[in-house]
């Protein structure tokens, strides 16, 4: 775990240093002397040896110091606590989405099996496996925004409405709701309902894949025949007591799905103008904002490893060779 | 509440609420652009585009060139100066009663103050006074304020009056409240760090918010010295996507659209709800060729390729409304602008060249190119018209950041790329297109023309001598006779001017896209 | 022929090895969404070979500045993009990039997977451990962003989105490799090889390498969707293959622009990059369902 840490940060930090943008010259820009240049390079440690710099830089870290980022000139760490409650609503929505359509479809296609209940979940939950998010993202935005007018169109809120209600935990919909200002909820929720719809299917017709194996898994076990022979009835042997037994393999699936979730977010958001983290990172990529970059990376990896151990500590309980599908 | 929330999840997946009614508040200006460029919002350290152009609309400057006519150059909070006849000691009259917008009066001392703490911060723009012969060393002693309404500066480098005035039309000449920035002092910063995101001001508009990649948000300030503002609340929004700002601006969510592709702008043609005028712009598009290549070094190879860029057909057709063909590097509008276009696309003058020169068959380059549009787009049709005469462009796409990084270390063959005037005086292209006087690799600055190798001690010391030329019909000659060198003989193909196209709703009037975007003003913009 | 495949009591190993797959295709064959599949990317494949046939006159970086953004036609069957180039012919020729890039991530991460799998599975210890510690560190980020990462870093271009997928991807590869020897270490032809004195080395790789290989190229199957959609995904931000090569991803973003009134610049590229993903999902199902039914 500390290891992995470690590995981590010197994975990204070296990834930092070798990236073909000068990091002092994305802060002076094209037009400054050379001298201000070299100043702004001493100021940032770049003339430094890159093991002292990295070393300066962990210890930093260890005591939750990002550094500043070059292009908000904030600490990194008030960068991302502000950022990352836009991705959490995002992705949070669509894993309900994911969870509320994919576990009922994935429980009709194994009680279903080989009939059309299962091969239309088969197909949902395949063109959710092949489809590049970012095309349909758009395809979304040009039919259900431009053409039909449903839901609003690209950020979070229309500017009219931006900062009417007080933030209490970021997410605008619920903060919205807790100040009971529901045009404001209105506004926000229509802007979020459709990538989230996108995100959603995504995890969806994972949900409904996993769902359906150990559905299948489940209702060849000798407990589903006698219930039905006792005469309990079908609907109720499938989703209480069937449904009931692999749920805690599907709440590891769902933590797991949300870790792809949040990568999922970073093309998502690109196209959705969301300011959330994975904007940001791509922003502070593209412009050799290296702070930013290193503090982002840390503490996707960091929520990464913990969704990891999560599931490994529920792992026994997962089939392995499912699990190997991820 | 809770039932109502329970309603809406229930409906999400085939989307809920319907669109609300789609329009900005009446006394707000929703402007969209691509501000991720902004990193500070202090005029001492402000130099991005659209962090300039903020600046314009918060900061009074000492003088101006104004909304109401944009060509006149006119006292901003100085009401007169005067200038002693060997053009070193200026001296300026500050107009009466101005306030900040927390209503301090504004006095010469925090004049002296604003442009004393530009150079001795030292941040990106402090080149701009250091011309001057200013440094953190002496620029207390040359800049006081000798009376609370009388601001005197001396100057010790030798320059035309012309172009010291027109400094002090730029960025760099914006007045700063002295006690609120001294108040918000951190390690000697003359309050920078806290002004990167707050304002300490006199100008049109107050700085509500910053969101880096977000927006900033203006208000009115109702006392400033012109009067106030036609709108109540600017707000400008960042949509790095320009289909998203169309979007936006189709359905009303936003008043204008700054970056829309000419594609973009012809799908709104006949849209009632929304008007398409066009701005000259001031940014250079050229392609610049290393003379430290040997191929590149003889002229005669330089002249072909210049010969071999179709300026006409992209201007007519991707590039339409964006730019337009303008071959010289000084946009019009400029003092001095040439109406000069020598090259056009002229396949045999350029093969024969390079027969002349000894490449017959042509040769291999590689071109360094930001990533972006519309430079991916001339950067493959130039592939494609250089490849006719036998010239094999690879191009190497990278950010705009990384490509100047290339071309600030001097590591390309050709590298496409714009350049954009630093004040309103043609000294500021000129300096940079027409100096380069150490070719070696550590030089104190990096001008255009060093960055292409291109040594030029004579074209050097002409430039030298407009810049200090006092009579102005003198120093546009000199100015013409640059530009016709550089074009001939430079190792910049220099190919396109800005157009500025503003989408805008229909009931919007007076916004004014700027040449520059020290002459952007908000102020002027309503909403009916 | 099918007589001699199918026999039950085969003559010699040659006739039951190739009995095993002969049953094994049958299965695969009759399984018609996995034979969707293979159509599919054999298609895609012929497009690759052929693309120039197939495109005709039509080039896929030649410029026309005066046919852009065309609708479709009888001259351009899927209309012009931005700088009046042909989608159809840039989309036919697009394939061979997509599969380039599959074919070279294949190339790279499977032969990594094993050779830090491989050995973390059969020496234990601390051998495994540190290859183990070090697959866990590449796991720990999520693949997208590092890729974006590395290929940053790396530079744009289609060998270094090639390099950036490849180092996010072979840490299942590893895993998987690993687990397998784990299973086939204490085999008893693994046991009578080492008494017979053969070396370490030859065993990993004579004698195991084989038995991991089916289970590590199936999942490379299934994982060639994820490959390409990556691919596309670093294209689309700019990242990956560039103009004026014709990468579906790279489309997509150039359409964007002209999203609303010309929408099938980048929509037809969006639909090759789902069809070819569908394909190698199918194969890859249906490749493990025969694995499966086998083990």
């Amino acid at each position: 775990m500390v290891l992995t840490f470690l590995g981590l940060t010197v994975v990204t930090f070296f990834i930092g240093r070798v990236i073909p943008i000068d990091p002092a010259l994305a802060i002076v820009g094209s037009k400054a002397s050379n001298e201000t240049y070299e100043r702004v390079r001493a100021e940032i440690g770049l003339d430094l040896p890159l093991p002292v710099q990295y070393w300066r830089y962990l210890a930093k870290v260890l005591h939750g110091d990002f550094g500043t980022s070059v292009i908000t000139s904030q600490p990194v760490l008030t960068d991302m606590l502000s950022v990352f409650p836009a991705t959490l609503e995002l992705a949070l929505l669509a894993l309900l989405i994911g969870a509320v359509g994919g576990v009922p479809l994935g429980v009709v296609a194994a009680t279903h099996r080989g009939r059309w209940p299962d091969h239309l979940t088969r197909l949902l939950s395949l063109f959710g496996y092949s489809m590049p998010v970012f095309w349909l993202g758009l395809v979304g935005l040009l039919l259900f925004y431009a053409k039909l007018g449903w839901v609003e169109g690209p950020g979070r809120i229309d500017v009219g409405y931006e900062d009417m209600v007080p933030t209490v935990t970021g997410l605008l919909t619920v903060d919205a709701l807790l100040d009971g200002d529901y045009d404001v909820f209105r506004n926000a929720l229509s802007h979020l309902v459709l990538p989230a719809s996108i995100l959603g299917y995504l995890s969806l017709a994972y949900v409904a894949r996993m769902t359906r194996g150990f559905m299948l898994g489940q209702l060849r076990q000798e407990y589903v025949l006698a219930a039905k022979a006792k005469g309990l009835s079908q609907w109720r042997v499938v989703w209480v007591h069937a449904l009931g037994n692999v749920w805690v393999q599907l709440i590891t699936v769902i933590a797991l799905t949300f870790g792809s979730l949040l990568e999922g977010a970073v093309l998502t958001e690109t196209v959705f103008s969301w300011p959330g983290l994975g904007l940001y990172m791509k922003n502070s990529l593209f412009n050799a904002d290296l702070n930013a970059v290193l503090g982002g990376t840390v503490m996707v990896g960091v929520a990464y490893i913990l969704l990891n151990l999560i599931s490994d500590l529920l792992y026994p309980l997962v089939d392995p060779r499912a699990r190997e599908r991820t | 509440m809770h039932r109502r929330l329970i309603a809406a999840l229930a409906a999400l997946p085939l989307v809920a609420a319907p669109a609300a009614f789609a329009a900005t508040p009446p006394d707000t200006v929703v402007i969209a652009k691509q501000i991720d460029d902004i990193i500070s919002l202090d005029p001492g350290e402000d130099y991005e585009l659209s962090g300039v152009e903020i600046a314009t609309n918060i900061y009074d400057r000492l003088l101006r060139y104004e909304a109401e006519d944009v060509t006149k150059l006119v006292g901003g909070v100085a009401e007169s100066w005067t200038i002693t006849p060997d053009g070193k000691v200026f001296t300026f009259k500050l107009r009466p009663n101005q306030v900040f917008q927390d209503g301090a009066p504004l006095t010469a001392d925090d004049v002296a103050f604003s442009l004393q703490r530009v150079v001795i911060m030292d941040k990106t723009p402090a080149f701009l006074l250091d011309q001057l012969g200013w440094t953190a060393a002496n620029v207390k002693d040359l800049v006081k304020a000798t009376a609370p309404d009388t601001l005197q500066f001396t100057i010790t480098a030798d320059l035309a009056p012309s172009l010291v005035l027109n400094l002090m039309t730029s960025i760099v000449a914006s007045v700063v409240e002295k006690k609120v920035a001294m108040e918000h002092e951190v390690n000697g910063d003359f309050g920078n760090a806290w002004l990167k995101a707050h304002s300490a001001a006199s100008g049109a508009y107050k700085l509500v918010a910053w969101k880096p990649n977000e927006s900033v948000i203006l208000d009115a300030n109702p006392k400033f010295r012109l009067g106030a503002p036609f709108n109540r609340r600017v707000i400008v929004r960042h949509v790095p996507e320009t289909a998203s700002q169309l979007l936006l601006l189709e359905k009303g969510d936003v008043d204008i659209a700054f970056n829309l592709s000419p594609d973009q702008l012809t799908t709104l043609n006949g849209n009632k709800d929304v008007k398409v005028e066009s701005f000259p712009g001031s940014d250079s598009w050229y392609m610049s060729m290393n003379v430290a290549d040997n191929r590149l070094k003889n002229p005669k190879v330089r002249q072909a390729l210049k010969y071999l860029v179709d300026y006409d057909g992209m201007v007519s057709s991707f590039l339409k409304g964006r730019f337009f063909t303008h071959e010289t590097f000084l946009p019009q509008g400029f003092l001095g602008a040439l109406d000069y276009n020598p090259f056009k696309l002229d396949l045999a003058k350029a093969k024969s060249l390079l027969a002349q020169a000894g490449y017959p068959d042509g040769f291999e380059l590689k071109m360094d190119a930001p990533n972006t549009s519309p430079f991916t787009e001339i950067a493959q049709s130039v592939q494609q018209t250089f490849g006719e005469a036998g010239i094999k462009v690879s191009i190497v796409p990278g950010e705009l950041k990384s490509v100047i990084g290339v071309y600030r270390a001097r590591k390309h063959q050709l590298l496409l790329v714009s350049w954009g005037p630093d004040y309103f005086d043609p000294h500021t292209n000129a300096d940079s297109f027409a100096r380069n006087t150490d070719n070696s690799d550590k030089p104190a600055t990096k001008p255009l023309a060093w960055r292409n190798s291109w040594y030029i001690p004579e074209i050097s010391k002409e430039t030298a001598d407009a810049a200090k030329e006092l009579d102005t019909a003198k120093r546009v000659a000199l100015y013409e006779d640059l530009q016709r060198k550089v074009t001939d003989e430079g190792p910049f193909i220099l190919m396109f001017q800005t157009a500025q196209p503003i989408a805008s709703r229909a009931n919007v009037t007076g916004f004014r896209a700027g040449l520059t975007e020290d002459i952007t003003f908000y102020r002027l913009t309503a909403k009916h | 022929m099918r007589a001699w495949l199918l026999d039950p009591a085969p003559a010699s190993r040659r006739q039951a090895r190739c009995g095993r797959w002969f049953r094994a295709w049958l299965g695969f064959s009759s399984n018609g969404l996995a034979m969707t599949g293979l159509a599919i990317v054999v298609a895609l494949v012929l497009i690759a070979v052929c693309a120039p046939l197939i495109a005709g006159s039509r080039a896929a970086t030649l410029q026309s500045l005066g046919d852009r953004l065309q609708p479709a036609s009888r001259a351009h069957w899927f209309g012009t993009d931005e700088l009046g180039r042909d989608i159809f012919a840039r989309t036919v020729f697009g394939a061979r990039i997509t599969l380039t890039i599959v074919a070279l991530v294949g190339a790279i991460v499977v032969p990594v997977g094993l050779v830090i799998g491989l050995p973390a599975g059969y020496f234990g210890g601390a051998v495994d451990a540190v290859l183990m510690r070090l697959t866990d560190i590449f796991l720990a980020f999520p693949r997208l962003v590092l890729a974006l990462a590395f290929a940053a870093a790396l530079g744009p271009g289609i060998d270094n989105a090639v390099v950036a997928i490849a180092l996010t991807t072979w840490p299942p590869y590893a895993r998987l490799a690993r687990a397998e020897t784990l299973t086939h270490r204490h085999a008893e032809f693994v046991q009578a090889a080492v008494l017979q004195g053969a070396s370490r080395t030859s065993i990993l790789f004579r004698q195991i390498l084989p038995l991991c290989l089916p289970s590590v190229l199936i999942r490379l199957t299934l994982d060639m969707a994820g490959i390409i959609i990556t691919a596309a995904g670093l294209g689309f931000l700019g990242l990956g293959a560039q103009p004026p090569a014709p990468e579906w991803g790279a489309m997509v973003a150039s359409g964007r622009q002209v999203l609303l009134n010309q929408w099938w610049v980048a929509t037809i590229p969006g639909i090759a990059i789902f069809v070819t993903s569908v394909g190698f999902n199918l194969l890859g199902d249906g490749l493990r369902d025969v694995a499966d039914a086998r083990g």
